[in-house]
């Protein structure tokens, strides 16, 4: 585990059991086997896993919305298993399901929920800034997804935390309201805010985490700053800032042997479509082009990207559907 | 956007009365709630005084008639309107949310039970108000205790709709403190007292929230006298509803 500047939750050795289930003869089940993590201020801290990974209960414990069966958990200094109302000001939740009532209205509940913080931020602010104004009106239970997600957000914002949680934020976000919301997410963490995101969604995580945490059945599998997990498992390379997949369609069944050096890998993924991912460096390029201009081939469709997280979290968790 | 820098929670007593506040006007502006809240009680409180069945109970009609009806109004509020509204908060993902706050999960409880009471005094205030030109006189020696006896009611009620609406889903809340809002309503010795109902019921009755309820207020309201028993078996449902509900409550 790394040791950020200024921890502002600690999780070690967490264990959560839960039951006992009917569904296993009356035995507990073990969600959580063995999870730990550090997340700092002023930084975003994803939690990535597939559904059913142990991402929300882990969360959920560090926020005292559930009692953890093993290890310790420490949130601004303090476990929040025990901790009361003077924790729970300096902390933001946004839950998964929102937890807004179906008949409130936006600016009322946001007003009500203000009341329960001594300074909470301003109201007005937050409502222009995530564009509830729009849609001040209308009963939660009328909202749209997306218009829920920012509502929600702003409950979790308007007690002004030191410390913010985010389950599944861009879960029913349109592109517009994913990128207002991202961009405020970046503006809390360059605040000094700590944010703690979980998500399922590579695309989050890669866009907004500076460390990340990989879950998969109820324990930690790997982590590390996205650029670092992205070299994770990769094939010793000269150039490993240049791991690259370029991916390009031609005819079928072509026979690249010797093209490319020879830590790249090329494969044809399906008929016609190839992928090589390695280090690629520009001599690479020019011989790859060469070899097509030789064969008279030009390609239908030619991208280049860098390996993205979900390569990696595949790679670690394996591809079968459980 | 402004720097986030240590936040700290409202005064304990001020949250409290805020939940308290913004769940009684959430009751107050459900229109169910108000059928079940107020227009019902009052319907069945002019169904008494024009009919005849009341009659030879020892006392006029909305004399026998006003505290079965203010039990009612206690049984409505704090355990069917309560319970549906505290289990569709718990779908919603409500509770959970608001735990998070600097209110908790103890400021919610009280908040849920400060906006009983609350719309418990709307619902008395209204009752006395229709039932006074009918012609209610209550003891006055009973006012004091009738009106506390309510109060230990509606605990008892706010214990056992939190304890139904904390165990199952909201669907069956719903079903079941509706159904018993009108089986105990008719038949628990609420409206009806004791004596008309059957004999087998008669040694149930009492022992029930709604039965002692019921008989106690009607001890109160008609003859000025403490019924000792109804107290005893009030918080003895309260204790026991409450134990469970703490005990079993599923937050989500």
């Amino acid at each position: 585990m790394r040791s950020p500047k200024s921890p502002v939750l600690t999780i070690d050795g967490l264990i959560k059991d839960v039951g006992p289930l009917p569904t296993l003869d009356g035995k507990m089940l073990r969600v959580v086997s063995d999870v730990s993590l550090v997340a700092g201020r002023g930084e975003v801290t994803a939690l990535l896993g597939a559904n059913g990974a142990g991402k929300t209960t882990t969360i959920e414990c560090a926020q005292g919305l559930q009692k953890r069966t093993g290890g310790t958990i420490t949130l601004l200094g303090a476990d929040p298993g025990t901790a009361g109302a003077e924790l729970r000001a300096r902390v933001g939740v946004m839950l998964q399901d929102g937890g807004l009532p179906p008949s409130a209205r936006p600016i009322p509940l946001l007003r009500h929920i203000a009341g329960m913080y001594r300074n909470p931020r301003p109201l007005d602010e937050l409502v222009q800034r995530l564009g509830i104004d729009s849609f001040s009106r209308t009963n939660v239970r009328r909202l749209s997804g997306g218009q829920k997600q920012r509502l929600a957000l702003a409950a979790a914002l308007i007690g002004n935390p030191e410390v913010l949680f985010l389950d599944e934020p861009s879960a029913g976000l349109d592109p517009q309201s994913r990128q207002l919301v991202f961009e405020l997410i970046s503006e809390l963490r360059d605040s000094g805010m700590g944010i703690i995101l979980t998500t399922h969604l590579m695309d989050d995580a890669q866009r907004l985490a500076d460390y990340v945490y990989i879950i998969d059945a109820g324990r930690n599998v790997a982590e590390g700053t996205v650029a670092q997990l992205l070299q994770h498992n990769m094939p010793e390379a000269p150039h490993k800032d240049h791991v690259r997949t370029l991916r390009f369609e031609a005819l079928p069944g072509l026979d690249f042997t010797g093209v490319l050096a020879a830590e790249v890998e090329i494969r044809e993924t399906r008929s016609g479509s190839y992928a090589a991912t390695g280090a690629l460096t520009p001599e690479d390029l020019a011989a790859l082009t060469a070899w097509w201009a030789h064969h008279g081939i030009m390609p239908g469709s030619l991208s280049m990207e860098a390996r993205s997280l979900e390569d990696v979290f595949l790679d670690i968790s394996g591809r079968e559907i459980r | 956007m402004t720097t986030a820098t240590g936040s700290a929670p409202a005064p304990l007593l001020r949250r409290i009365l805020l939940q308290g506040k913004y769940e009684a006007a959430t009751m107050l502006r459900n229109g169910e709630q108000l059928i079940l809240a107020v227009v019902l009680p009052l319907l069945a409180l002019i169904g008494l005084t024009v009919t005849p069945l009341l009659d030879g109970i020892g006392g006029s009609r909305v004399n026998v008639a006003v505290p079965g009806i203010l039990a009612l109004c206690a049984m409505s509020t704090a355990f069917t309107g309560q319970g549906i509204a505290t289990g569709f908060d718990r779908r919603y993902g409500v509770l959970r949310f608001l735990s998070t706050t600097p209110l908790g999960r103890t400021g919610l409880i009280a908040g849920k039970i400060l906006a009983v009471l609350a719309v418990l005094v709307i619902q008395v205030v209204i009752v006395a108000a229709v039932a006074f030109p009918l012609g209610w006189r209550p003891d006055p020696l009973g006012v004091l205790p009738g009106l506390c006896l309510l109060v230990l009611g509606a605990a008892a009620f706010t214990a056992l709709g939190l304890l139904v609406a904390g165990t199952v889903r909201p669907e069956a809340t719903l079903a079941i403190t509706n159904l018993l809002w009108i089986l105990l309503g008719a038949l628990g010795g609420i409206v009806i007292p004791m004596q008309r109902l059957p004999e087998l019921a008669q040694n149930t009755v009492h022992l029930l929230p709604s039965g002692s309820l019921g008989e106690g207020l009607r001890d109160a309201f008609l003859h000025g006298a403490v019924n000792g028993n109804a107290v005893l078996v009030l918080l003895m449902w309260t204790v026991l509803a409450g134990a469970a509900a703490i005990r079993w409550f599923k937050w989500n």
